[in-house]
This record gives structure tokens, C-alpha cells and sequence, in this order.
């Protein structure tokens, strides 16, 4: 089984469209969405949930007013600001010492110091992961709670559920739709990858971008290919591309070409591939048989 | 005023509307900054460009153990949440890259064994843009937490009457968070397909949670469908802005191009939101 993990450094240079294609030609393949924060490739495969889970991030404090003695240790110890009487939360002045939950990072040194035990860390509700069936194959996807924090824990039981589905059922291929940036849930989802493919677009921030997320692939010993998308809006940015990635081992393994029918495929909720044959879909068609001679070549 | 620039969705456009608004209120006379907190994927330079960059690293504490002063009582490893520092028979491991930075261990060790030292996982920089005061954060490859970076870069605020304008990261998790915390106004930047309707959902609830002011900016106007106006109107959000789609603006954008500079129909319209975000001043 080999794991492909879809990434960009950038946002919004096409990996979810790109990744709905190629489910659509991989088929019968696994999916994950490690996009956790703002999930959207349901939105075009149109999963049917099976189990839904339900997921705990991080431990919150809450003061128990009636306990505390107001003698302001805590806030004092509060290496994140999230403790005191006038809490940014709705700019009001609190007469009690109260916890900005936003601001929490749930290391529980005030519970641990506070002289009556008037802090408790409770766990908290910080959304819902999905074991799905797409017409495609299986899929796992999640809901970050609202404002919640540790992305990157829930990008690892997608991605760890995701992968253990792929062997037990003895699926050929895992397909990640991975976050934008470098962070922890960029980390969380290339880890164990085979293969990260870099979807970018042909402009000075798109290139930024791709050569840090082509350095943490490199940083992770992953091998690495470019999909230039849109490549016809600066074709002199593409060929740059095209060039810094002969020179550094990323090789440039597909061209989409701008094509407005991308949008109208996203509109009527269908991948691309499956909504016409030419222009774009044609380009994707050629990005699949590379990335499949990629994963055959390393069986 | 403090006004942040952040979207669900990555690439909706957020550093266009940043970077643009500052020039916009700069040419107004006002004396505005830009301060890019999306440390993961930081573009701002590549349209400001700025000059006499000065150039600082970001650290986070991470506790470093005095072997000979422990006694192995393993208190340290109780307190930390994070399984950053462990205890293996008798010995302490700590792992920085886990570590959060919360000074429990060094509060708790009864021996005194623990001090903290800094470990780099960043730069920041500050510089000026014609009039434009510029400052970014840039994480280093393969760090993880990008808070404490963000946290750093926005100490870097003036804190006297000027215009601040915080470029955010995309998604609704803890970068986001920490880079509105504190905004008085936040613009949120979308594009009117089903993938940035479904995103600025989840931006406007993280807003509603935050109990922070916002309105909404529909970029590529035109392409996809009307799903997001009839959302905005349906909630009651105020759109600020429309910014038309054209393969012209894709282009101006891709070579790094400040669009109020080279496009007369653009300067207007962000002419006319600068003056609206200004009626949105909060009175102190």
C-alpha cells in the first residue's frame, strides 16, 4: 500500500480539486481529508458516514468561582495570557478570575499550583471524525470543533484510521488531501507518506510557498513531484518552476492548464474528471498516469 | 485600528486585500503598518519588498535538565501535559519539539535541576515599505507550532494611533486564533464557490465565537455561484467589498503586482473600503 499526501504550502492553489480527480481515476482507492480546519472534499465526493467519532483535543481550565480565594497565583503563572479579570472575551470586566478558552493551551500549571484546587482541566469537545463510503472507496474526514485547538492530533487519527483501513482491506493506494502551510497538521499528514505530490500555481507567492513546503518533504526524506496548476497565467513562473525543480530533485510531473470548467465542476459538486474530458481534465489524466508510474516504480 | 485580514479557505485572496488596503491608507495620509502572521506560508514581502530589513530570531523556552542535581522524582514528567519531558529509569528525556513552553517543570523541580533555555523556531523581521512599516514572522522548515512565532510578531505592534493591518493564516484552528486575538475589526476574504462558501461558515462561527466584529470580502466575484450572497444576506453580514474576477488581476497578482498601483477600477474599490472600515473604528 503506498500513501500519496496532497500538499501546497499555499493555500488555495487546487489540491482538493486535484484530489477529487484523482480519486475519481484511482478508484478503487482510500481517501483522507487532513484538511481538518476547513474540510472540503466531501463537498465534492459526497460521502455516506458510517461511524462518526467524536474527538478531544486539548484539556481546558475552569475555575470554580465559589473555590477560588482571588489570590491571583494563577494568572501570575499564565505563560499564555488566558487568565484574569478582564479577559479579552467580550471586553467586559469579570469580578472573578476567569479563563479565556481561546487562549488556553491546557498545560494545567495553574490547576497544579492553585492553593485551594479551584482549577480543573477538563477535556474538551474539539469535534468529530468520519469513517465514510464514497462511490470512489472508503473515506475518513473530520470537523475541527469552532475555535478549537490541536489540529494536528486530529490529523493523525484520520490519517493512522485512513491507513489501517487501506491494509486491512488491501487497497493499493491511500490518497491524502492534506492542509495548506508547514506546520503540525502539514507534519501530522506527511507522516508515513510515500509520496508527496505539491499542487502550486504559477506566481511569485505560489513558488514562495512550494519551495518551503519541497523543503519540509526533504526535511521528512519524502520524495517529492510538482503539479503546476493553472500554468497558462504566467507561463514564465511556470517554467521557473519547472527549472528550480530539475535543479533540486522535485520534479515538475504535471501542467493543469486554467480552465474555467473547474469552477463549474466544483459548483455541481462533481470532480472534474468526471464532468468533461477535455481541457483541464485532460491535464489531470496525465498527471495521474505519472503519479501511477511514481507508485509502481517503487513497489 | 486594528483591522485583521483572515479566510477559511487558503488562497482566497487575504494578502491581496492586506497588502492593498495598506497602500490605500498610507496614500491617505494615515500612518499604517502590515504584519504578516501567516508564518507558515508568509507572502507580504513579495508585494511590499520591503528595505532596511532587520532581521531577528524567535525562540521558545524549553527546559534543559541539571543531570547531577535530579533525583529522579519524575514531578517533572507529572505536570508536563505534553509528554515533553519523561522520566526512564531515573533518567529525564526531554523532547523540545513536544514542549509547549508552559515553565511547569522548572516551577516543579524540588532539586532546582531544571532551567530554561531558548531553542529558535523562527525569524522575524521588521522594515519600511515607501510608507508602509513592515513586519513578518517566518517559521523555520519542520518546526511545528507556529503560535508562539505569531504571538512574538504581534508584540511587534505599535501600540499608538496607527493603522495595523494583520495578515492571518487560512483555516479556523489556533494560528488563526492567535493572530485576530485583540483585532478590533476582522475582514473576512472568500471567493463564491462551494468550497469558500463552506469555509467562511466556519470562519464566521470562529468569529462569532471570539465575539469579534467582521465583514466579508467576495474576491473573484463572477466566477462560481450566488451561494455566498445569499448566505451573507440571509445572516446579516455586511459585504465590504466585491472584487470582480479578471485574468488581468490573476496576472498583476502572479508577477507580485500591487493591483491599486496598476488598476484604476481597483484603486476606487478599495478607496471606498478603506473609508468604510474607518466608520467601523470602535469609539474608545
Amino acid at each position: 500500500m503506498k500513501t500519496i499526501t496532497v500538499v501546497s504550502g499555499k493555500g488555495g492553489t487546487g489540491k482538493t480539486s486535484v484530489v477529487s480527480s484523482l480519486a475519481a481515476l484511482a478508484k478503487p482507492v482510500v481517501l483522507a481529508d487532513c484538511d481538518v480546519d476547513a474540510a472540503d472534499l466531501h463537498l465534492v465526493l459526497k460521502p455516506e458516514v458510517k461511524r462518526e467519532n467524536t474527538f478531544y483535543g486539548a484539556k481546558i481550565a475552569h475555575i470554580d468561582p465559589d473555590a477560588c480565594i482571588d489570590c491571583d497565583l494563577c494568572e501570575g503563572l499564565c505563560r499564555y495570557g488566558a487568565i484574569g479579570y478582564g479577559a479579552e472575551q467580550g471586553h467586559g470586566i469579570a469580578s472573578v478570575l476567569r479563563v479565556d478558552p481561546f487562549a488556553c493551551e491546557g498545560c494545567g500549571v495553574c490547576a497544579w499550583f492553585c492553593p485551594t484546587q479551584a482549577i480543573k482541566m477538563e477535556e474538551e469537545n474539539a469535534g468529530h471524525w468520519f469513517v465514510s463510503e464514497t462511490e470512489y472507496g472508503p473515506m475518513v474526514h473530520a470537523k475541527l470543533g469552532i475555535a478549537a485547538e490541536n489540529s494536528g492530533k486530529l490529523v493523525t487519527i484520520v490519517r493512522n484510521f485512513a491507513q489501517g483501513i487501506a491494509r486491512a482491506r488491501e487497497y493499493a493506494m491511500l490518497l491524502i488531501d492534506g492542509p495548506p502551510g508547514i506546520g503540525c497538521p502539514v507534519i501530522a499528514a506527511l507522516t508515513q507518506a510515500d509520496y508527496a505530490l505539491i499542487v502550486t500555481e504559477p506566481t511569485l507567492s505560489g513558488q514562495h510557498d512550494m519551495e518551503r513546503i519541497a523543503a519540509l518533504a526533504k526535511h521528512f526524506s519524502i520524495p517529492t513531484g510538482i503539479c503546476i496548476n493553472k500554468w497558462d497565467l504566467n507561463p514564465e513562473i511556470s517554467d521557473s518552476i519547472t527549472k528550480w525543480g530539475q535543479e533540486t530533485g522535485n520534479p515538475v510531473i504535471g501542467r493543469i492548464r486554467f480552465d474555467e470548467r473547474t469552477t463549474y465542476a466544483q459548483v455541481a459538486g462533481v470532480p472534474l474528471v468526471d464532468f468533461t474530458t477535455e481541457g483541464a481534465a485532460e491535464d489531470i489524466r496525465q498527471l495521474w498516469d505519472a503519479v501511477r508510474g511514481f507508485v509502481a516504480e517503487t513497489v | 485600528m486594528k483591522i485583521a485580514v483572515a479566510s477559511g479557505k487558503g488562497g482566497t485572496g487575504k494578502t491581496t486585500v492586506a497588502v492593498n488596503l495598506a497602500h490605500i491608507f498610507a496614500e491617505n495620509g494615515s500612518r499604517v503598518e502590515y504584519c504578516d502572521c501567516d508564518v507558515e506560508a508568509p507572502n507580504g514581502h513579495v508585494f511590499l519588498k520591503p528595505s532596511q530589513v532587520q532581521k531577528e530570531n524567535v525562540y521558545v523556552p524549553i527546559p534543559e535538565v541539571d543531570a547531577d542535581k535530579c533525583d529522579g522524582c519524575k514531578l517533572c514528567a507529572d505536570i508536563c501535559e505534553f509528554s515533553a519531558i519523561i522520566v526512564i529509569k531515573g533518567n529525564v528525556v526531554t523532547y523540545p519539539e513536544l514542549c509547549h513552553g508552559c515553565g511547569g517543570c522548572t516551577l516543579v523541580c524540588p532539586q532546582k535541576a531544571i532551567t530554561e533555555v531558548n531553542r529558535p523556531i523562527g525569524e522575524m523581521e521588521t522594515g519600511q515599505s515607501g510608507p508602509i512599516r513592515f513586519i513578518s514572522g517566518k517559521l523555520t522548515i519542520g518546526e511545528a507550532t507556529a503560535v508562539p512565532l505569531i504571538r512574538q510578531v504581534k508584540q511587534k505592534l505599535s501600540t499608538d494611533t496607527v493603522i495595523s493591518i494583520v495578515d492571518a493564516p487560512p483555516g479556523t484552528s489556533c494560528p488563526v486564533i492567535e493572530a485576530v486575538r485583540g483585532m478590533d475589526y476582522v475582514v473576512l476574504v472568500t471567493e463564491p464557490t462551494p468550497f469558500g462558501l463552506n469555509d467562511l461558515i466556519l470562519a464566521v462561527e470562529t468569529m462569532q465565537a471570539l465575539q469579534l466584529p467582521f465583514g466579508v470580502i467576495i474576491n473573484r466575484d463572477g466566477v462560481g455561484d450566488d451561494a455566498v450572497e445569499t448566505y451573507c444576506r440571509e445572516q446579516g453580514i455586511e459585504i465590504l467589498l466585491r472584487i470582480p474576477f479578471s485574468r488581468q488581476v490573476a496576472e498583476a497578482y502572479s508577477r507580485g503586482g500591487v493591483l491599486v498601483e496598476q488598476l484604476p477600477d481597483l484603486h476606487d474599490l478599495f478607496g471606498k473600503l478603506a473609508a468604510r472600515l474607518l466608520e467601523l473604528e470602535p469609539v474608545a
